[in-house]
């Protein structure tokens, strides 16, 4: 990051890392919003939120803290379910599948819609086990299969070589960014098709950092990818695609290249270009 | 303007904070240092106990009256102000000091004397001496005796006499107790087992008969299996007699203070031994073999005598019961209550009144366990599944199961509480992280939830059994006796009987301080049994401490 080229620092000339250029109508659609209002209580926190999430893809969801870009993101999975309070009016469509409707079965949806939260999240038990819990809980219990997804998503989320000695061992003793890994590789181990990014690097330093945007840069050529994030460089260093949120209203939505340099919405140059935030 | 501080005032030092520090920094000493005396009183009285105390022998010449020779330990001594003693009927005169020491001996010798202790007035014992040839006998019955050893016999006739009677009958002593044990597990274990067989048969044919179904091939039946227990029977009863008959062989005469001749089967002796005499080393492997004994061996004379190690096993298998009952119990109701059950209203008034169940008076249980348990569920059970044995209970009267699950209510408000505390304080992510991956709510508490909570439940449980091992007057009511020598656990099946009462070590000391009849013989085992009473509860909680933090081990770092 040393050829800071503009007010906030935005590497342009990184984003032209050879990208084909990106039309959002050639796109297949993962995940389709068509219409969403969501109210905490009586207050409304999404207001009619409309847009597709192009198949894998990568999708970053930027905006100033409070605009409800983790809880539009929450909502791809139903984890917004989990909270008191909380209503949801409209539907989400993952292919032709209204997740909303009654009677989906939520544990399937979000076996096939993963999440990777902001804290770095593994569970107190071993590397090995931390990774198979998905499968597990789908009652997959073969040895041979479950040591095998263990070292396609360990080397899918760049974990292995560092891990691949000691699997037994508890994952609590990772690093925050090995963990992170850990956490990614867990979610892809279920091989879900999106793959949700609650600001993942949020806790980590700028090497573990550095080393979830290869990740995520790699993943996406299998999986449709969501992230949230609070840093815009890394929504420009990531991203295919960028919905700029604000006040629980989608402000803009289009290709990440044209959306940093050339926004159509006011609020969205204010933002990027830092005037507020 | 200086930093320097100002004058030392009273109100300065009062917000330096200082008297705050002392104050508690006092709190804590004077804390500890009770405990550390408690434990160094009951320590102290109750391990001095099973010292091999010197044999005294004195003249004891009351004023006015001839003198007699006294043989005994002393046990405590105390002054006492000679009006009082005046008092008291003795022989007083108006020139003795004011203060005169009077102590108390254990002199033995019941059926001779009428009582194990008397009162001495010191200063009327003249001629002090301890000569190394005084014998101390604790027997199965009546209670130590103090004498000189005369002479042995074997069938009646003398084998030793004098000196060499002593090494006689100490080789004697151990072959009899070698055949003590023999019959011990002859009774205890193989007639024990034909008397449980005999038991069951006669439970087989009331059930026939109360079914209708005792018909002529089944009354044969069941009278060819008791012929066949009987003449099982009969065999090891002339085993036993003839064991008996070895038993009683051999027996000592001995002289007591004032000159009378005991003769002593020593088949009724446990141990003989010369205090005086012995050395060190010998009086500290006396000790370890008393000590040995009061862990490891049954009670003897209304428990003042003898072990405790029933009472020690029925509280441990008491607890563990308990501790089997009540972690699920709770564990389930916390996790409902903090997981499941909607936060309102009802759910505070469930919690309030669960904190509340905690602050009962522990007595109040009892009642609920004896009118609920032992009378309408034990009484139920016993109509439904021991019909043949009424109208003797069988679960409708005290016992194991009954105290156990008392104690179990009693305690569940402390498992419930540390549990929610512990669900409440898994963070949040982690449920999510689980949820995320497509395990449904029960999977994520019961894979990744309940096994992170598990050090709350062992704080909770560690809580619980510290209470419940120390409960008394609860028990009494539902199952706990004085005295109950067949354990629990044995090799008859269903080898756990829950329906079999048992002793307790909180039960034994109220007991023997206090309903023994010889409470002066008791007293110094109620320090023992109490010390013993903290030990065990004090293992029973550092184990559970370990298994805790084991688990926080395992579990810890997610507290960020």
């Amino acid at each position: 990051m040393q050829q800071q080229s503009q007010a906030r620092g935005i590497d342009m000339a990184a984003l032209g890392r050879g990208k084909q250029t990106l039309r959002l109508e050639d796109e297949t659609v993962a995940l389709d919003v068509p219409g969403l209002n969501l109210f905490y209580g009586n207050k409304q926190a999404l207001h009619d939120i409309r847009l597709s999430i192009p198949r894998k893809r990568v999708t970053a969801f930027i905006g100033p803290s409070g605009c409800g870009k983790s809880t539009l993101l929450r909502c791809f999975n139903r984890m917004n379910d989990l909270v008191d309070g909380c209503r949801i009016d409209g539907q989400i469509l993952l292919d032709t599948d209204n997740i909303y409707e009654k009677g989906v079965d939520v544990a399937e949806l979000r076996r096939r819609v993963g999440m990777v939260f902001q804290k770095p999240n593994p569970f107190p038990k071993s590397i090995y086990e931390n990774v198979v819990y998905g499968l597990r809980i789908q009652g997959i219990n073969k040895k041979r299969v479950l040591d095998e997804t263990v070292e396609w998503a360990l080397k899918g989320a760049a974990l292995w070589d560092e891990v691949k000695d000691r699997l037994h061992e508890s994952a609590l003793g990772l690093s925050g960014g090995q963990q992170q890994r850990l956490v990614i590789a867990r979610t892809i181990a279920v091989e879900p098709e999106v793959l949700l990014l609650d600001e993942p690097c949020s806790a980590l330093d700028p090497i573990s950092t550095l080393k979830v945007e290869e990740l995520i840069y790699e993943l996406k050529s299998k999986f449709t990818i969501a992230i949230v994030t609070h840093n815009m460089q890394q929504a420009a260093r990531v991203s295919d695609y960028t919905a700029f949120m604000y006040m629980g209203k989608m402000v803009e939505f289009g290709d990440t290249d044209t959306l940093f340099t050339n926004p159509v919405h006011k609020q969205t140059e204010d933002y990027i270009t830092g005037r507020y935030g | 303007m200086s930093l320097k501080r100002k004058q030392q005032s009273v109100r300065s030092w009062f917000k330096s904070g200082a008297p705050m520090v002392w104050l508690n920094g006092g709190a804590v000493a004077i804390a500890i240092i009770m405990t550390i005396g408690l434990l160094t009183l009951i320590a102290v009285r109750g391990l001095g106990h099973f010292w091999p105390a010197d044999i005294l022998e004195a003249d004891y010449v009351i004023p006015g009256q001839s003198a007699k020779v006294l043989i005994g330990e002393v046990v405590q001594q105390e002054e006492v102000p000679s009006a009082r003693l005046r008092g008291a009927g003795y022989p007083v005169t108006e020139e003795a000091p004011e203060f005169m020491t009077r102590e108390l001996m254990k002199v033995g010798n019941r059926e001779v004397f009428g009582a194990d202790f008397s009162w001495i007035v010191d200063d009327w014992l003249q001629n002090k001496r301890y000569p190394a040839e005084l014998v101390a006998v604790e027997r199965r019955e009546w209670g130590n005796f103090y004498g000189r050893l005369k002479q042995v016999k074997e069938n009646g006739q003398v084998v030793a006499e004098g000196e060499a009677a002593w090494d006689e009958l100490k080789a004697r002593l151990a072959r009899v107790d070698d055949l003590h044990s023999d019959v011990v597990k002859l009774e205890k274990k193989d007639i024990g087992r034909i008397n449980y067989g005999l038991e069951d048969l006669r439970l087989k044919q009331r059930g026939l008969e109360l079914k209708g179904q005792l018909n002529a091939q089944a009354q044969a039946d069941l009278d060819a299996q008791r012929a066949e227990l009987d003449a099982q029977y009969k065999v090891l009863e002339a085993e036993l007699t003839a064991l008996h008959g070895e038993f009683n062989r051999d027996s000592a005469v001995f002289v007591t203070s004032d000159e009378r001749e005991i003769e002593i089967n020593l088949g009724k002796m446990v141990r003989a031994y010369r205090p005086n005499g012995m050395s060190l080393s010998a009086k500290f492997s006396h000790y370890g073999s008393k000590l040995w004994e009061f862990v490891a061996d049954d009670p003897r004379e209304a428990n003042t005598e003898g072990g405790i190690f029933p009472a020690i096993f029925g509280t441990v298998m008491m607890v563990m019961l308990m501790t089997v009952f009540v972690t699920p119990f709770g564990v389930v109701a916390a996790v409902y209550l903090r997981e499941y059950a909607s936060q309102g209203a009802m759910t505070r008034v469930i919690r309030i009144a669960v904190n509340n169940l905690a602050g009962v008076p522990s007595i109040v249980y009892g009642v609920f366990g004896l009118g609920f348990f032992v009378y309408v569920l034990g009484g139920s059970l016993d109509r439904l599944f021991f019909p043949e044995a009424l109208p003797a209970p069988t679960l409708g009267t005290g016992g194991l199961l009954w105290a156990s699950l008392t104690l179990a209510i009693l305690t569940v408000p402390v498992v419930i509480v540390a549990t929610e505390e512990g669900l409440a304080r898994i963070p949040r992510m982690v449920r999510e992280g689980s949820l995320a991956l497509g395990a449904t709510k029960a999977e994520t508490l019961w894979k990744v939830v309940l096994p992170m909570a598990s050090p709350a439940m062992m704080t909770g449980l560690i809580l619980a059994v510290a209470r419940a091992a120390g409960e008394v007057a609860p028990l009494m009511l539902v199952g706990v006796v004085k005295l109950a020598p067949s354990l629990p656990l044995d090799g008859n099946y269903p080898y756990l009987h829950l329906d079999q009462k048992i002793m307790h070590l909180g039960f034994h000391i109220y007991d023997v301080g206090f309903q023994s009849p010889n409470v002066e013989a008791a007293r110094p085992l109620v320090y023992a049994t109490a010390l013993l009473l903290v030990i065990v509860i004090a293992t029973l909680n550092f184990s559970a401490v370990a298994i805790r933090n084991h688990l926080r081990e395992k579990y810890k770092a997610l507290e960020h």
